[in-house]
């Protein structure tokens, strides 16, 4: 490493197969960051209230209600051999209590997932900021300076994810720090912090990539073949998130996109396009007026 | 929710605008002419395309620009940009009459673009700060700079030839604004398409023609308006090759975008870029068969320029329209996945391996 030390990339992995829809990084987030009351609306979506990722929210537990077994997400830890079936703690189903034929377990599966600022290598947000008020950190995370940001709101629809987004009584863009504050002085992010089932990791990202293969590998054999990673791959779209998951279903099924590219990867024919649009409307100007004078 | 058992399969949000339940897509490239509202449930000609989602919520953040702003911002950029090049041609040519109409119709249309693009900032007082950094990433950066550069030179020619002082300089303002010109009517192209936005990112190569056969069609309407028919002959055949280029490229660009084309044929989008096309064209007819008529001409222009006003207010709307409905992000990009896990199945193993 060189004088200038650069400290290595951070990031989240959310392995979202041991979220239990707490709600306590949401607000951890808000206590830490002074984010701003999100609407105190009933969405009707299951236990979502907070609906995405805004201005305001910064984290976002998604609850999705599944007509599928729920078996493949018990850990059967601790049941001794030769014993009955888990015992029925009362989860959701889609009947009426009793209504179901035979007892045993419904078929219904909750999945809830903690969605954060993916902090992309190649970050869409960053390079369309025309002011130079979203910038990439030290630990390779992207920021908004609030001092700088005057709000013209590019960044809103250049997020293929659906993060960024102004704040309509202040008129700035605000989004996931990855709490820039604490990390400099060696502190995991409020929602990491405030995890309590781990499903929120902090950390390296070289480190987390394995750590997240494992947690597959072990998901898969356990049986849960429905696991995946969404966002760890360096190849895709983005250049890969800093902040990836382990998800249970589609990415759409959360309200991610399923195939997210980074807009500025066609920029360069972008302006290859809008220079030779130039050069024929100049073109036709010219021949326009190089006709008989009239 | 009355139906909790369809979350993530594309239900929908009470009062969301995507539609309930599975929606339809229709593939690539296959879409014919145009349809009429469709009500859900109702029979397709193609089979419907099932697509997830989360409890119907749109995927992307919506767009926060105002479409008055800065649907506006991007017509008067493209009138401003081209009227300063028929400017220029008039003035080269000796057309007085048809180069000073056009001179104050780029001040005051840059004047008004800029004011538009201000306002719709968050934060208008920091508008200063887009001046921080020069940053080729960044369409809106480049446009700034385009501006910084334009205006004073659009200015220089109308102040110069309202006055009559410093001729010398006013006829090098006029050249300099009609080269930088094309610049102004065309960077805006790239300024959406470089979003998400399905309908703006997916046409980003056809975008910069619409966007400059419009400014064309706009600013040779506003010298059919504004100059007398002796004058008249080059904005008339601007006009009439800009509109018809209009209607052209943006017909042509909605048809290659696939899905991501839908939106421009639906809702408010689907009607302003219809009038837009219906008054491109018969301003087009307008122009060309009352050549004789002041009157004609004027009103032909006045058509252009709405025409033109319009299909930037489709293009804006649509993009909204794209951005609220899932679809449009979820089907383009699960279809791109499974082309790529079907490349990859038919690929021989073993064969790609070492690159």
């Amino acid at each position: 490493m060189t004088t200038d030390e650069r400290p290595p990339r951070k990031g989240f992995f959310t392995d979202t197969s041991v979220c239990i829809g707490c709600k306590a990084c949401e607000v951890a987030c808000k206590e830490w960051n002074s984010v701003p009351e999100d609407g105190l609306d009933f969405l009707a979506s299951s236990f979502d209230n907070s609906g995405r990722l805004s201005a305001d929210t910064w984290r976002h537990v998604a609850f999705i209600e599944q007509r599928a077994p729920l078996g493949h997400q018990d850990s059967g830890v601790g049941r001794p051999e030769g014993t009955a079936g888990p015992v029925d703690l009362g989860m959701p189903a889609f009947e009426p209590p009793g209504a179901g034929e035979g007892g045993g377990q419904g078929d219904f599966r909750w999945l809830m997932s903690s969605d954060v600022c993916k902090h992309c290598t190649h970050a869409a947000c960053l390079d369309v900021c025309p002011t130079g008020a979203l910038f990439r950190t030290e630990f390779d995370t992207v920021v908004v300076q609030d001092d700088i940001c005057n709000g013209c709101g590019y960044c809103v629809p250049a997020c293929p994810y659906g993060v960024i987004d102004r704040r309509e009584v202040d008129g700035r863009a605000w989004k996931c720090t990855l709490c820039y504050d604490r990390i400099g002085d060696g502190l995991e992010p409020a929602c990491a912090k405030a995890c309590p089932t781990d499903s929120i990791q902090f950390g390296d990202v070289d480190e987390l990539r394995e750590r997240a293969k494992r947690r597959v590998e072990d998901l898969h054999e356990a049986g849960v073949s429905s696991a995946r990673l969404y966002g760890e791959d360096p190849e895709d779209g983005v250049g890969g998130a800093g902040a990836f998951f382990l998800l249970l279903d589609e990415p759409e099924v959360y309200g991610l996109p399923p195939d997210p590219v980074v807009t500025t990867r066609d920029l360069p024919s972008m302006w290859r396009h809008a220079g030779a649009a130039a050069a024929v409307l100049l073109a036709g100007a010219a021949v326009a007026f190089a006709g008989r004078r009239s | 929710m009355s139906n909790p058992d369809r979350t993530g399969e594309g239900a929908g949000e009470a009062g969301h605008e995507a539609i309930t339940g599975s929606v339809d897509a229709l593939p690539e490239g296959r879409r014919g002419g145009r349809r009429g509202r469709r009500r859900r449930g109702e029979e397709t000609r193609v089979p419907d395309a099932e697509f997830r989602s989360y409890h119907g919520r749109p995927v992307l953040n919506q767009i926060v620009w105002e479409a008055r702003d800065i649907g506006g911002y991007l017509f008067l950029g493209g009138l401003a940009g081209a009227s300063s090049v028929l400017a220029a041609g008039a003035q080269l040519t000796g057309r007085p009459a048809l180069a000073r109409p056009l001179k104050y119709t780029a001040l005051a249309a840059i004047s008004g673009s800029t004011a538009a693009l201000i306002h719709d900032l968050g934060r208008p007082e920091r508008f200063l700060n887009m001046l921080r950094v020069f940053k080729p990433t960044s369409p809106m950066s480049m446009g700034t700079w385009i501006l910084m550069c334009y205006g004073p030179l659009a200015g220089a020619a109308a102040v110069t030839e309202a006055t009559g002082w410093f001729p010398r300089l006013g006829r090098a303002a006029t050249i300099g604004a009609g080269l930088t010109g094309p610049l102004v009517a065309t960077y805006t192209a790239p300024l959406i398409c470089d979003t998400a936005v399905p309908a703006w990112h997916e046409g980003y190569r056809q975008m910069p023609f619409v966007f400059a056969s419009s400014a064309a069609a706009a600013a040779g309407g506003m010298g059919l308006v504004a100059a007398p028919i002796e004058q008249s002959g080059p904005a008339r055949r601007a006009a009439v090759c800009g509109a018809l280029g209009e209607v052209a490229t943006s017909t042509f660009m909605e048809r290659r975008m696939g899905l991501a084309g839908e939106p421009y044929e639906r809702g408010r989008a689907g009607a302003l870029t219809r009038a837009a096309k219906a008054l491109s064209l018969a301003g087009a007819v307008g122009a060309v068969l009352g050549r004789r008529s002041r009157a004609v001409s004027a009103l032909s222009g006045a058509a252009l320029v709405a025409g033109s006003a319009l299909t930037r207010a489709g293009i804006f709307q649509a993009g909204v329209q794209s951005a609220a409905d899932p679809k449009y992000t979820v089907v383009p990009q699960r279809r791109r996945l499974e082309e790529r896990a079907a490349e990859e199945a038919r690929e021989p193993v073993g064969a790609g391996t070492s690159g």
